[in-house]
């Protein structure tokens, strides 16, 4: 199979690679360009672990070819902090414990970050629904909730 | 495997008609990347056709709305002029699957897909949408309910590409609304669905109707009866028990892990008194 040349923005930078072209933005990310924050964890879209975010939509990288990034921006959890500054939801992620294993954290950091970006005081409920696409097996999710909660209340302040 | 991204539908189709093997039209890729994970499908030939003109688009015409075939359903959430007259095509569009989903699923894949459990088809059926199928031949417009044809299967012939799906433009008075049965919450998919589109009269007497039922049979239902049912109707206790005991009849489903025959019938009726009365209740009816 012949490699697709591909010229993308990744966290603000131009980058380019070759990849198959059956080859998912996931496997490029973590296989050809070192970013491994976002996690294979089904494969399928059904967990959320591999969540980034395309031209401003929340996405599964699993379900996006690496060759569909052509002249578009990705956004992953590689750009969520500022140096050694973290942001407030990975902030407040750690303050109140809400990971375990660490597996489906990027793709819930993510996926919160989009939520907040769109609705910057969502309810619980409007919380768990925009997390919904993401599964975590060890928290029960509550903890994640109130991260969540308490981050809105920080970025609103800031 | 080769993988393109045409910039016009006359490209797209001839790349398409023009491929040996088997080839794939990819938008949100919510379904076709999945097959290809499993092994389901190893296309020879992928055709993105989110560059063409146009395809991302809703369109607002003088006639009503053409949703491109590359719109996500997210889009189509955010579309006021189209939540206002089509609530029941956008709330049933935006069941599917989750948040990251939504950023790339599209009603014209759910609708391609050809699953009899996809929650936007009974929606566009009851709503009388058409699909624009451009291929080598030209150009035409079906039904949408013609599109598929079975699980998994569709009337579409090689290299023809759904450009968009139309929907007409309001009358007064008119309302739409899905609902589906799912054991749990979200994120799951139909047990058994219905969508509802109806019209009133200046009296609140509905004046047209159109049913249709998801998951119930090999594709989704559009049950003439029960639109009969309703028309001249008020919705009244009487009709509502009387459309769903048509609704119970005219299914054909299928036993599964999901829900068994006898529950599916069962619950297609009392989603159809349901959504009937919510659509009622858009249509301005009392």
């Amino acid at each position: 199979m012949a490699g697709v040349a591909v010229s993308t923005t990744i966290n603000g930078d131009t980058v380019e690679f070759l990849c198959q072209p059956d080859e998912t933005l996931l496997d490029v990310l973590r296989d050809r360009l070192g970013l491994t924050g976002a996690k294979e964890g089904c494969g399928t879209g059904d967990c959320g672990a591999c969540s980034v975010i395309l031209d401003d939509r929340l996405v599964c990288s699993c379900l996006v070819l690496g060759a569909e990034t052509e002249g578009r921006r990705v956004e992953t959890i590689e750009g969520m902090a500022h140096g050694d500054k973290l942001h407030p939801l990975q902030q407040k992620f750690l303050e109140h414990a809400a990971l375990q294993c660490g597996i489906c954290t990027p793709g819930f950091l993510i996926a919160a970050k989009d939520l907040l970006a769109k609705n910057p005081d969502p309810t619980e409920e409007e919380i768990r629904f925009g997390l919904a696409g993401n599964l975590c097996r060890c928290t029960g999710y509550d903890k994640i909730v109130r991260a969540v909660q308490d981050a809105a209340i920080v970025m609103k302040g800031a | 495997m080769r993988y393109i991204r045409p910039l016009s539908m006359e490209d797209a189709v001839g790349q398409l008609a023009g491929s040996s093997g088997t080839s794939a039209i990819l938008a949100g890729g919510s379904d076709l990347l999945v097959r290809m994970k499993g092994g389901f499908i190893e296309p020879d030939l992928i055709v993105d056709i989110k560059a063409i003109d146009g395809l991302s688009e809703i369109r607002e015409t003088p006639e009503g709305f053409s949703i491109g075939a590359a719109v996500p359903c997210a889009v189509l959430g955010e579309s006021a002029a189209l939540k206002k007259a089509w609530p029941g095509v956008v709330e049933a569009a935006k069941l599917i699957g989750s948040k990251q989903v939504q950023g790339r699923c599209t009603i014209t894949g759910n609708l391609c897909n050809a699953s009899p459990a996809a929650d936007s088809v009974p929606a566009l059926v009851a709503a009388g949408a058409r699909a624009v199928v451009v291929g080598p031949a030209g150009r035409r417009t079906i039904p949408v309910q013609s599109v598929p044809t079975g699980p998994g299967k569709t009337s579409l012939a090689k290299g023809e590409i759904i450009e968009a799906i139309l929907l007409d433009k309001r009358a007064p008075r008119s309302g739409d609304a899905y609902l589906r049965f799912i054991p749990r919450t979200e994120m799951d998919i139909a047990v058994v669905s219905a969508g509802v589109n109806l019209t009133l009269d200046e009296h609140g007497v509905v004046k047209s109707a159109r049913v249709a039922l998801g998951a119930v049979a090999a594709t989704v239902l559009l049950v003439e009866e029960a639109a009969q049912v309703l028309i001249g109707s008020k919705l009244d206790e009487a009709t509502l028990e009387r459309l769903a005991k048509v609704c119970a009849g005219a299914c054909r489903p299928i036993d599964d892990k999901r829900g068994t025959i006898e529950f599916r019938r069962k619950v297609a009726g009392v989603l159809a008194k349901r959504v009937a009365t919510t659509a009622y209740a858009r249509a301005g009816g009392k």
